[in-house]
């Protein structure tokens, strides 16, 4: 027996089991991660039964109770006694239900707790709709009459229907008018801004000729005058906008009325056919990707973070490849292999090990402080004192994190250059090549694979960071995306959304934790969908330069 | 398959040489009755501390062909390396002496090395084609040169492939990458590409060592071509080929010029006993 157990581990199968075991546990752990945060996250988006019951109150009294049953829990009956409601003896766990009700603006709280014993006859009516609100969150009751102005247009089974209809053409009508306001308004306005700024450049270089003024004020006119008539079209259509509104009733049987303007979307869940639930789960959906958050990022989507994410970690590359690409060059090429060589690899390898957060305070103390400061004294003094690049934006963010990984690309760049065959440097240079021509049209191509390896590792690195993007640019809330249509397009600047931030914002910063919760699987789900995207991006080139360069086996 | 096709395509070249066999043994030159191409003059190279060649004095002549031959370690392809400076790239590498060519010492302050291996060119024992097409193979020496005109480029281009031999093979396939070649047409088109830049002197470091049989045969054929256009010095392992090609050989040991003259006198009466046992294969 005990020969066998030598044979079996002589002949490498432990090591075979444990390496097998090994990857199993990591694999397990991976595929449980993103199913945990997808099952979390996307259930978030179904349009889950809106029940309705009889509550039987502390003080004895039946009241009507609507809402969507989000979680049960079992808690001690003492906790339940020691909070002053009566439990009978005996009991020592009691099942509680967490019901979203909606209606804060009514019962002043989103969701409550509700003793499962004391909800009685439960039903699911099909009349009983929920209405995501503008501002307020979600309203949950019983349509009763659709009002134009203030005669009422249909009441009873009918009402939905032309609900319905006038709730699309309010929709058409918000479209309009948030396209005026934020890319035709906002276009004018950064127009203004502009002239304004360049009148008090020409002041502080003293060349404010009339000649200038002249073509500034000609050019403010016209802006002026396209504003007044978007003015009107906007008054217009808010006219319009406001036609509807609708009376609905609330669980504790107020009836409100709600204007059809603050209403983003109308459902009746109980009445969905299983088609209608998974149309609207997708709809829910491509809202979350490619819409504007609302209500403190708790409603609504995270478009402005996706795009913040994405374009900052392409300026990023953009900044740290041919940075980290010349510095690993002249370390491996041309400087002269010793000491002070191997020192700097020491150094650049131990700054891949610094905290992320140091490099966020670096970036607010050097680039935003001192150098983004300087920048605006010398080139923005028409803008100051408010300041231009001597503030968090893009830009620094982007570079910190170059500087954050530029490690990596310098690393993974010299190991590439490293691995070039020497017969290929020396048949370049034995055709006249010098070592410069040699290194550009030969080597460098050949090591460009290895070069995107280190920029898919800074890529991954980047897109996760969160700590130093607090100090040097993102925000909970961006009025504008950093990429638009306002010359000159890209704006370094700005300050922006990040996927990672957002999570954080979220979940810890958020006035309502119980909504904010499923958003933070959604968020996170998407952000490492994001993140595989763009490494996928990254490695699908990768790829086709390995095709191209595979020499390597000579 | 192209192989075997260009092969017997090929075969009246394989007679040609037996026929230059006879001539050269007929002729029985000296190195006297030669120009001289390039003079070596008590050449001595370090590595770091350790002399790797002891003070080595030699001329090759021109458009003729030189076999260095000698056991391995004997610096025969140190000694071809410093004809192009090759040796530059090694940095503990230190040398003495001079080398003219053309009466140009190519060692003193001042000597554009690229231009220097423009005029030297060099082919290496493994093939060593760069990851592009066949045609921007042919065309980066020339390219390297600021030549970028498209008609100068394909005519330099069809010209180099033909003079090694491998425009027949790749003509249809200019644009495919040169990884795909065999090994040896890779070896020919690094001599195409060797050629395109025009240079004086061809320096080839045992050129068929990583081939097999018929692409050496090829090889030396194209060898014998290309001698009448370029100065040639070869180095190789194998004393049949050093036999076959070469019109001078010099036979080095440990360092040492021990001998050099015409192949013929060379192999058939040797001056030297060292030089008889080498070729006799008593050591080495």
């Amino acid at each position: 027996m005990r020969i066998s157990v030598r044979e079996w581990t002589a002949k490498g199968d432990p090591y075979v089991w444990m390496n097998a075991g090994a990857v199993a546990v990591s694999l397990v752990m991976v595929i449980g991660l993103l199913a945990l945060i997808a099952g979390r996250g996307l259930a978030h988006f179904w349009p889950h039964a809106i029940l309705e019951a009889d509550y039987l109150n502390q003080d004895g009294k039946s009241m009507l109770l609507i809402g969507e049953q989000v979680e049960v829990e079992s808690v001690p009956a003492d906790q339940l006694r020691s909070g002053g409601v009566e439990v009978p003896p005996g009991v020592n766990f009691m099942d509680r239900w967490l019901i979203k009700t909606g209606n804060r603006d009514v019962l002043g709280a989103d969701f409550r707790w509700f003793l499962a014993d004391n909800i009685r006859n439960i039903r699911y009516p099909e009349g009983l709709m929920t209405l995501e609100r503008r501002e307020w969150g979600d309203f949950k009751g019983y349509l009763l009459e659709v009002k134009e102005g203030d005669t009422t247009v249909a009441s009873g089974e009918a009402a939905w229907d032309e609900f319905l209809v006038r709730l699309d053409r309010a929709l058409d009508l918000y479209d309009q008018i948030h396209s005026i306001e934020k890319t035709e308004i906002g276009s004018i306005n950064y127009t203004i801004e502009r002239m304004r700024l360049r009148e008090r450049k020409l002041e502080l270089e003293g060349e404010k000729t009339p000649q200038a003024m002249a073509d500034i004020e000609a050019i403010r006119a016209e802006e002026n005058a396209k504003y007044e008539n978007l003015q009107q079209d906007l008054i217009d259509l808010y006219a319009q906008i406001n036609r509807d509104k609708i009376v609905a009733r609330a669980m504790n049987g107020d009836e409100v009325e709600i204007e059809l303007s603050k209403i983003v979307r109308a459902f009746r869940p109980n009445a969905m056919g299983i088609g209608d639930k998974i149309g609207h789960y997708f709809s829910k959906i491509w809202e979350f990707v490619s819409d504007e958050p609302r209500e403190a990022n708790t409603e609504g989507g995270i478009f402005p973070a996706i795009y913040g994410t994405v374009l900052m970690v392409i300026v990023m590359s953009v900044l740290v490849t041919p940075l980290g690409v010349v510095a690993a060059v002249y370390l491996r090429e041309y400087a002269t292999q010793g000491t002070l060589t191997r020192i700097i690899r020491i150094a650049v390898n131990n700054l891949a090990g610094v905290p992320s957060i140091v490099y966020g305070v670096f970036g607010l103390g050097f680039f935003i402080y001192f150098l983004g400061a300087n920048i605006d004294d010398a080139f923005y003094q028409e803008a100051l004192p408010s300041p231009t690049f001597g503030t968090p934006g893009l830009m620094w963010a982007s570079i910190t994190l170059a500087i954050l990984t530029l490690p990596v690309v310098i690393v993974a760049t010299e190991e590439g250059l490293a691995r070039i065959p020497r017969s290929v440097r020396e048949g370049s240079l034995a055709l006249g090549a010098t070592k410069a021509e040699t290194l550009w049209r030969v080597v460098i191509p050949m090591a460009s694979p290895a070069m995107m390896t280190g920029v898919i590792l800074a890529i991954a690195r980047a897109a996760g960071e969160v700590a130093p993007l607090m100090l040097v640019g993102v925000v909970k809330l961006a009025p504008s995306l950093p990429l638009d249509g306002n010359y000159p397009y890209l704006h370094l600047d700005q300050k922006f959304m990040h996927l990672g931030f957002h999570i954080y914002d979220v979940g810890f910063q958020s006035p309502n934790v119980e909504a904010a919760r499923p958003l933070v699987y959604a968020t996170a789900l998407l952000l490492v969908i994001v993140i595989a995207l763009l490494n996928l991006f990254a490695v699908g080139i990768r790829n086709h330069l390995r095709e191209k360069y595979k020499a390597l086996e000579m | 398959m192209s192989e075997m096709t260009s092969s017997s395509a090929g075969e009246p070249r394989g007679h040609a040489i037996d026929i230059s066999a006879i001539e050269r043994a007929a002729e029985d030159r000296t190195l006297d009755d030669e120009t001289v191409a390039l003079t070596v003059k008590d050449l001595k190279l370090y590595y770091g501390e350790k002399e790797a060649l002891h003070g080595i004095d030699m001329v090759i002549p021109q458009k003729r062909v030189t076999a260095f031959i000698g056991p391995s370690g004997c610096g025969k392809s140190t000694l071809l390396r410093c004809f192009n400076r090759m040796n530059d790239l090694v940095d503990s590498c230190r040398i003495e002496g001079e080398i003219r060519l053309e009466n140009m010492n190519i060692y003193q302050k001042g000597i554009d090395v690229a231009d220097l291996r423009r005029r030297v060119g060099m082919v290496f024992q493994k093939p060593n084609p760069f990851p592009k097409s066949i045609y921007e193979n042919v065309a980066y020496g020339l390219r390297i040169q600021g030549i970028n005109k498209k008609r100068v480029l394909d005519e330099t281009v069809e010209w180099a492939l033909k003079s090694a031999a491998l425009w027949e093979e790749v003509k249809d396939r200019l644009n495919d990458s040169a990884l795909g070649l065999s090994g040896g047409q890779q070896q020919r088109l690094v001599i195409a590409r060797t050629v395109a830049v025009k240079p004086e002197v061809l320096l080839l470091d045992e050129p068929a060592s990583a081939l097999d049989p018929l692409s050496t045969l090829k090889i030396e054929e194209l060898i014998h071509t290309l001698k009448n256009e370029y100065t040639i010095v070869i180095v190789t392992h194998n004393m049949q080929q050093a036999a076959r090609v070469s019109d001078y050989t010099a036979f080095m040991y440990m360092g040492d010029l021990i001998e050099f003259g015409s192949t013929n006198q060379l192999f058939t009466n040797p001056a030297s006993k060292q030089t008889e046992d080498y070729i006799t294969g008593r050591y080495g």
